[in-house]
């Protein structure tokens, strides 16, 4: 039997099906792994080994048994830190949570659970989610694998890290501008942001309630399906949660067939701003696709250049709301002020939110405010929810043309520590292709699509429409299976092992 | 557009409840004026007379009979407090003598 670390979802369930491995072996493997190569990588908060192993010989128990388990059952996963879940601390990145163990799971934690799947752990992310390097967390930086001086991109880092480093087969992400699917291009692996509300928010530490969108990170299409279909579903705990039934996101992995599709490249998200040789893999999964049957056509989409500046003009709105919560009063940090005798409730709180919360959280409340501030919200909020209307038309209009819609996921490969820490506005303009699906609420996919020249890989987006969700798998399997052809096997084959590349 | 100034920030972050160092104000002016220059492009987008879009989805209130239901134990809901007494979060003083 090969490396229980190098399987995939899909392969390990069938191996503990049969019996030629249990849980608690494939779970100590990964636990291994992670004792190996973790503090190189730094994707995981908080590791949950004893949890993890007794969830999983109990799963062991239970197939003994001879019980009817979820076909997941027993397949350890890792959980982003911004989902609440009992026994674990949940710190979503922040000074502002350190130690917290919320008194609840998150309906997706619940999901993944009563499937029987095994926690590892909890993954590093930007602080509250905002960022686009895992640079932002205020308990360090996750290396990404590929080369030890990169960041793995954001938020999302620390789930994309553990799976492009063999230290889990899946994991959960959140995704607000991105933060599953730009990692998931730096890193040479799978994310999907489902259609909005496809996915409980219930037990998500908020950032911009309207924006954000739990999803499944893997290293095969058919895995991130496999994870999408366990945490999907109607939740009556949040009321954006959509009431209708989940597509049948495996079969359409499993399908694979994009004979007759329509594939629509946005103009708006090709050429200009994307980096040569991520615009090249790009033009060559395209190719693919063509012989693959699918008819490919241009379409245009001319609001998408407006969607950057109202995407940051509404998630710190919302941000700075839901961020109202942290006041120091119920949870989290409380610091008394220096040099005030019995302060009051509200020095308290602004001083512990000072002390709690870090720059870049700082910047997007500070910016909420502004935009929400009486004179200022029509010019600002109220002007960016119009573009969203627009951006909205455009994926309509577009989706007249074209089943879904394809572009490069992130301009460029991963960028080196540092690179745009000083310059807020060259981090936010990563998200460019991935921001407009947010605003919509349509859901999306990013696979790798090769390696550029500075042997980083480049990520692939697929686009469609809401409660299309099923698209994105048969078109992003049916690319993952050419390509995988092309390659000789699964891109992140290639990556240097970081157990033999120590960092920097 | 706004220019915003030093003291603009520092009666943002109040209103904010952040208490910012004289440092942190002084780097955020900055910060803030370049992202806001680099999002008013949406007041070039055509919006004129197009309806605002606040959410993805066509929100309605989501009601559900008034029946007790189980909960968070007072134990659980305290756990995570920085403070607590006689099973109710303690806080600091919320009324000014003035």
């Amino acid at each position: 039997m090969s490396d229980p670390t190098r399987m995939t979802a899909a392969a390990l369930a069938d191996a503990l099906a049969s019996g030629d491995l249990s849980s608690e072996q494939v779970t100590r493997a990964h636990l291994d792994r992670t004792e190996a190569v973790d503090e190189t990588i730094g994707a995981y908060l908080h590791v949950s080994a004893e949890s993890a192993l007794a969830q999983a010989r109990a799963v062991d128990e239970r197939r003994a048994k001879g019980e009817d388990l979820h076909r997941l059952a027993g397949v350890p996963i890792a959980v982003k830190d911004v989902m609440t879940t009992t026994g674990i601390p949940t710190t979503a990145g922040s000074k502002m949570l350190q130690g917290w163990v919320p008194p609840y799971d998150a309906t997706v934690v619940s999901k993944l659970k009563a499937a029987g799947l095994p926690i590892l752990g909890k993954t590093n992310m930007d602080e509250f989610a905002m960022g686009s390097s895992t640079e932002h967390s205020a308990f360090g930086r996750t290396r990404n694998p590929w080369d030890l001086d990169r960041t793995p991109g954001g938020s999302g880092g620390g789930s994309s890290a553990v799976v492009s480093s063999w230290q889990a087969p899946f994991a959960t992400g959140t995704d607000t501008g991105g933060s599953i699917r730009q990692p998931a291009a730096l890193t040479g692996s799978v994310g999907v942001k489902p259609t909005y509300g496809a996915m409980s928010r219930h037990g998500l530490i908020a950032m911009a309630s309207s924006l954000d969108q739990a999803g499944p990170c893997a290293r095969t299409v058919l895995d991130t399906a496999l994870l999408h279909e366990v945490m999907a579903g109607h939740d009556p705990l949040d009321s954006t949660s959509i009431d209708q039934p989940v597509p049948d996101v495996v079969g359409a992995a499993r399908r694979a067939d994009v004979s007759g599709m329509r594939i629509g490249i946005v103009k708006e998200l090709t050429g200009d701003g994307f980096a040569p040789q991520v615009q090249a893999r790009f033009d060559e999964a395209v190719q693919h696709l063509v012989d693959a049957g699918a008819e490919v056509v241009e379409v245009s989409c001319p609001n998408f250049v407006h969607a950057l500046g109202a995407y940051y003009l509404i998630m710190p709105s919302e941000a700075s709301s839901n961020l109202a919560r942290f006041d120091a009063m119920r949870y989290g940090l409380r610091v008394a002020p220096e040099g005030i005798d019995a302060p009051s409730a509200e020095q308290v709180m602004a001083a512990s939110r000072d002390a709690g919360f870090g720059d870049e959280v700082k910047r997007r409340i500070i910016l909420g405010t502004y935009a929400l501030s009486s004179g200022y919200y029509d010019a600002y909020y109220g002007n960016a929810q119009k573009v969203r209307r627009l951006i909205a038309d455009d994926f309509a209009t577009a989706f007249q043309t074209a089943d879904v819609l394809i572009s490069p996921t992130a301009p460029t490969t991963a960028f080196r520590f540092g690179e745009k820490t000083d310059d807020p506005t060259a981090m936010y303009a990563g998200d460019i292709a991935t921001i407009p699906a947010n605003l919509a609420g349509v859901p999306g996919m990013s696979l790798p699509s090769g390696l550029a020249e500075d042997g980083l890989p480049a990520g692939f987006q697929v686009l469609a429409p809401a409660m299309a969700d099923d698209r994105l798998y048969t078109v992003g399997a049916a690319l993952e299976q050419r390509l995988v052809s092309a390659w000789g096997g699964q891109l992140l084959q290639q990556a240097p092992d970081p157990a033999t590349t120590k960092g920097a | 557009m706004a220019d915003l100034s030093r003291d603009d920030v520092a009666h943002l972050a109040s209103l904010a409840r952040i208490d910012l160092s004289g440092a942190e104000l002084d780097s955020m002016v900055g910060e803030l004026a370049q992202i806001i220059a680099s999002v008013e492009s949406v007041q070039q987008a055509p919006i004129a007379d197009v309806t605002p879009m606040s959410h993805p989805m066509p929100i309605t209130n989501v009601t559900r009979p008034d029946e007790v239901r189980p909960s968070l134990t007072p134990e659980e809901a305290l756990a995570g407090a920085p403070d607590s007494e006689l099973s109710r979060f303690a806080v600091p003083r919320i009324l000014t003598e003035d």
